[in-house]
């Protein structure tokens, strides 16, 4: 009983997020990269700082995969900090006291944004598959929407992690003009063979959960929370490094002194993913991550660009910060590099660094203390260039 | 110390005397690109009294931290490899400070610098000073010296040169110097007349500006 009472409660957040909202009607439809429209379009977002008078400080936060918009305050699905907090706030690499800090939850998301769980106007049910196939184009795309209802002209910097990171690539070559400065971070310029492989696993084990229903399950009161729960194990192992892994976990076994000879979770890294999956399921709709995992899969930015990643960056005067992780499998230091490569033949103002850390992908996320001093940094140096008054003195 | 440590500190701190000379070898407002930059001291000087946009190739992973901490557009790259992604003429200078000598392929490395830039400017210790001879013709061992403290089996040098060498190289791909200095081993420049001879054997560093042709 408890499964369903939090499983609404995630509908509801769909539908009556704890953000702000903005709405474009169908007067103003979304025209996506399928060729569809999508209207009504709404957006959820959480915004820190001030903006200032001359509206050149804004900071827009793209957050990765199953993130959301809840940057830097406590989530109000899982009650945890937000999920950049150690990132964004006074005092911190992106200082709030500075910057106006935005982050919206990505289209096709569950987080209040429109999304699959998002209620269709039309047939005042949940979107299901009804809502069109999006990209990370689309995403962006949504994203200029909302920075235009805020006023703002140019954006301090665009920056984020994985599927985050591949939206500040989009918005560098869709809006150059309106990025002062880019972070990419432990991302890619296209998605690879493998991370496409990875996801489909995932997509498969959602839709063979029998309570995935087609992808009417909100209609019938039940979720493919079995699927997703699989789904998202596969995932997390993907974010972790072997070491991380082995140093965490070894091969150290859950609460018992002995081999069971069972097929319980014997060892605690099995547990550890089991939980992983159980409390993913409370606050991701498993419609969304078809959804986000096939934008990210569509994501080859070269390819929109004639096969030339530096032509997507031709003439560019955004100052751009790429940043791998050393044991980062699932977007290596090399994908990081090809966007270098390709920055630096498009004569582009870049800086590069891989962070030596053993704890693999999710190592954005975490307190990397040379991330944090290459962030803050960066982030100083472009203040002084835009001229933003009071920054790092 | 290892020989990544010794790329971002020992073997720039020792030849921060030569920052100075090639500063004033980059004109004002100019597009620079310094490969192996260490932590950007050298750009950031540049950045600083000379106006230029500068940019930097760091090999380490530290140099290139601090560089990009103290806002430069610094890339972690290796000069042997990631010159070639740069495109032609994109650059006013490109500088290869004290690096030189740690190349693998030090001739394919000037050709790229001089493909790039419209000047390359090389400095570099100079193996033929008199002090380096004597270790080896009267020890009888590799030189080891204030400026290039380092045992044969760490060191990151691993093409030495000597001024006349490198004035030889510039014949073979063609290239022109359009200025050159020699410190001494206090770093304070020598006679602007000398002889190539005399520069080889009492220059502890050189300077050399080149274009192409």
């Amino acid at each position: 009983m408890v499964e369903i009472e939090k499983r609404s409660s995630a509908q509801a957040e769909a539908d009556a997020p704890h953000s702000q909202v903005v709405q474009f009607g169908a007067d103003a439809p979304l025209e996506l990269d399928s060729g569809g429209l999508l209207a009504p379009l709404v957006l959820a977002y959480q915004t820190y700082g001030t903006l200032n008078a001359a509206r050149s400080n804004a900071v827009l936060i793209c957050h990765a995969l199953t993130g959301d918009q809840h940057v830097a305050n406590v989530n109000p699905i899982t009650g945890k900090p937000g999920w950049w907090e150690n990132m964004v706030g006074p005092g911190r690499p992106i200082d709030t006291q500075h910057y106006f800090v935005i982050c919206s939850n990505v289209i096709g998301g569950c987080m209040g944004s429109t999304g699959p769980a998002s209620t269709n106007p039309e047939t005042g049910k949940a979107y299901g598959l009804d809502l069109p196939v999006l990209t990370i184009a689309d995403m962006v795309r949504a994203q200029a929407r909302l920075i235009d209802h805020l006023g703002i002209e140019t954006l301090f910097c665009v920056a984020g992690g994985s599927m985050g990171g591949m939206q500040v690539l989009q918005w560098a070559a869709s809006y150059p003009a309106r990025v002062f400065s880019a972070m990419p971070i432990a991302t890619a310029p296209r998605h690879s063979s493998q991370n496409i492989a990875f996801h489909e696993v995932g997509r498969q084990a959602v839709m063979a959960d029998p309570d995935w229903r087609g992808g009417r399950y909100l209609d019938k009161d039940v979720a493919p929370t079995k699927g997703l729960a699989v789904a998202r194990m596969a995932a997390h192992i993907t974010y972790l490094s072997d070491e991380a892994l082995h140093r965490k976990f070894g091969r150290e076994l859950q609460n018992r002194q002995e081999r069971t000879f069972s097929f319980d979770a014997d060892f605690q890294i099995e547990n550890y993913l089991r939980y992983q999956g159980a409390s993913f399921v409370d606050r991701f709709d498993a419609n969304s991550y078809l959804y986000v995992t096939r934008a990210c899969d569509y994501f080859d930015l070269a390819a929109d660009y004639g096969g030339s990643l530096a032509s997507a960056f031709k003439g560019t005067k955004t100052r751009f910060c790429v940043v791998s992780f050393s044991t980062d499998w699932l977007y290596p230091t090399s994908a990081s590099r090809a966007i270098v490569h390709a920055l630096n033949a498009a004569g582009a103002s870049v800086s590069f660094v891989e962070i030596a850390s053993d704890k693999g992908h999710d190592a954005f996320l975490l307190d990397e203390p040379d991330f944090m001093g290459t962030t803050r940094g960066f982030l100083r140096a472009a203040a002084r260039a835009r001229g933003l008054k009071g920054v790092g003195e | 110390m290892t020989a990544e440590e010794a790329s971002t500190n020992g073997a720039r701190d020792a030849a921060r005397v030569d920052f100075v000379i090639v500063a004033d070898m980059v004109e004002p407002g100019s597009r620079v690109l310094d490969v192996g930059c260490g932590n950007g001291a050298l750009l950031a000087l540049l950045a600083q009294n000379r106006g230029v946009d500068a940019r930097g190739i760091e090999l380490s992973q530290r140099g290139v931290n601090e560089a990009v901490s103290r806002g430069l557009s610094v890339v972690q790259g290796d000069a042997d490899t990631d010159l070639s992604y740069y495109p032609d003429n994109s650059f006013d200078y490109v500088i290869l400070s004290q690096t030189l000598q740690a190349t693998l392929h030090p001739k394919e490395v000037l050709q790229d610098m001089l493909r790039i830039g419209k000047h390359a400017i090389v400095s570099f210790p100079n193996f033929g000073h008199w002090r380096i001879r004597g270790q080896i013709l009267f020890k009888g061992r590799m030189p080891v010296t204030e400026n290039l403290n380092y045992s044969w089996f760490d060191t990151p040098n691993i093409h030495f040169c000597t001024i006349q060498d490198f004035v030889d190289l510039t014949q073979k791909v063609g290239v022109t110097i359009e200025r050159a200095a020699a410190l001494d081993r206090y770093g304070q420049p020598m006679m602007v007349k000398s002889p190539w001879w005399l520069w080889n054997l009492f220059g502890e560093q050189a300077v050399f500006m080149l274009s192409r042709g």
